[in-house]
């Protein structure tokens, strides 16, 4: 076992720390040392996009990135979605329109799908595919990910919401 | 999965890094954008013993002309790369590969050089670099040195990269006026590496004929193919359907697909002459604008 590093990152706001072999990767640090479990472990193969988060402010596979590369960094996770308990726009628009059914790729698409609206506001109908394309949904056929995601982006739009 | 233990260090400079290299010789790797080597390490294909980090590394990242070449700093992230007005506007060849390379959370990570410097004839970058006539530049020990694509991929996952050289810059000659290029990949779905993919870059004259074409060809060989035959036929000839779907054979020709889950060979190889006419048809449409 290679010793273990300190790394410090901004977690949703909050600063937290921890010690990390190099070898764990950032998605094992979220969970297991923040318990931060909303963000999932789907095919561990850089294939599904379940355990997609921000890191500094940039869409990435948390699978696929080692702990220790985020030191210093930001991280946002489906945690940090909600505003004081209100549910982000995205959020209920997944809930409205019946965005998931088993709900283990939700995570990944709200994060993929906030990075999106974060850049831009007004997708078509083939940018939200496109937005998604990096996630994989066994039960929906996306149909209702991307009604999910247009239902936020004209929330969004009326209520002046980021 | 967790891959084995390794032991991390991060360089804030590229000699730091060289000289890590030299120290750790075989048993380390470069850590660019880890897109590939993360998840090779997952599975046991890669071990090494030292990560060299060069993610911290200032100056990497750039994109723009100078000195007749389009420099392309390793560290550039594809996104940044898709995001770039001047490649938006001047290099669609670019434009067309990194869109289509992996997703959009690779593409946030993944470098230009690590496609590169990986050497996976997969990968996508290679074939347009091929059709560019780029040159990339390894920094080493005794400082830097340029080499020519053509001479980067030795095999399998082999480059002409030295064990202490970096990757550190791809220099792309400036195109003169009436050229163009297009890349064309199919594949089984988003994320997937190509069955095949072609690009294509030529440059005519206000005739309408050939002055310098460049073609390279992805996942169809151990290593990226540079089709020298379709090159050297379509030169001096006017870019027509005909001697499009001409050069497109050739280029089918020098193809080594082998079959595999993405297909049998022979389908490959036909894949190949119908992406090659796609990939020039378009170059010459883009060379004529």
């Amino acid at each position: 076992m290679s010793k273990k590093l300190t790394i410090r990152v901004k977690v949703n706001g909050q600063d937290r720390q921890g010690d990390v072999e190099p070898r764990i990767l950032l998605v094992h640090f979220i969970r297991e040392a923040l318990e931060l479990t909303g963000t999932h472990i789907g095919c561990d193969t850089s294939h599904c996009g379940a355990c997609t988060v921000l890191l500094n402010g940039k869409t990435a596979k948390s699978c696929t990135v080692f702990a220790v590369q985020a030191d210093g960094g930001e991280i946002l996770t489906v945690e940090g979605l909600n505003t004081d308990g209100q549910l982000h726009p995205l959020q209920q628009g997944f809930k409205e329109e019946h965005g998931l059914q088993c709900g283990f790729c939700t995570p990944g698409m709200l994060m993929s799908s906030y990075a999106l609206l974060q850049r831009n506001p007004k997708p078509s109908e083939e940018d939200i595919r496109w937005g998604i394309s990096g996630n994989l949904c066994r039960c929906t056929g996306y149909q209702n990910i991307v009604k999910a995601v247009q239902f936020a982006a004209d929330k969004m739009a009326q209520g002046g919401v980021r | 999965m967790i891959p084995p233990s390794f032991e991390y260090l991060r360089p804030n400079t590229i000699p730091e890094a060289v000289k890590l290299l030299e120290q750790h010789g075989d048993e380390a790797k470069i850590l660019s954008g880890g897109q590939s080597l993360i998840p090779m390490m997952k599975l046991r294909l890669a071990r090494p013993a030292y990560l060299i980090d060069i993610n911290r590394i200032k100056g990497l990242s750039y994109v723009r002309e100078e000195g007749g070449f389009l420099k392309i700093g390793a560290l550039t992230r594809e996104a940044e790369l898709e995001a770039t007005p001047l490649i938006q506007s001047k290099y669609p060849i670019i434009l067309d590969t990194t869109h289509v390379i992996a997703d959009p959370q690779i593409r946030n990570l993944a470098t230009v050089g690590g496609n590169l410097a990986h050497g996976d004839p997969a990968n996508d970058h290679p074939a347009t670099m091929l059709a560019l006539g780029a040159q990339v530049v390894a920094t080493g020990p005794r400082g830097e040195r340029t080499i020519p694509i053509e001479d980067f991929f030795v095999s399998l996952f082999s480059t002409a990269l030295e064990h202490a050289e970096i990757l550190t810059e791809i220099r792309i000659p400036i195109p003169p006026p009436r050229s163009g290029g297009g890349y064309f990949k199919l594949e089984r779905k988003v994320g997937d590496f190509a069955t095949a993919a072609v690009a294509a870059q030529l440059t005519l004259d206000s005739k309408g004929i050939v002055q310098e074409a460049g073609i390279g060809l992805t996942n169809v060989g151990p290593k990226p193919i540079k089709a020298r035959k379709a090159e050297d036929f379509l030169r001096g000839q006017k870019a027509d359907t005909a001697t499009i779907a001409q050069a497109a054979q050739l280029a089918a020709d020098e193809a080594q697909p082998s079959s595999d889950l993405r297909g049998p060979a022979e389908y490959k190889r036909g894949l190949v002459k119908e992406l090659a006419k796609r990939a020039l048809s378009r170059a010459a449409e883009r060379a004529g604008k």
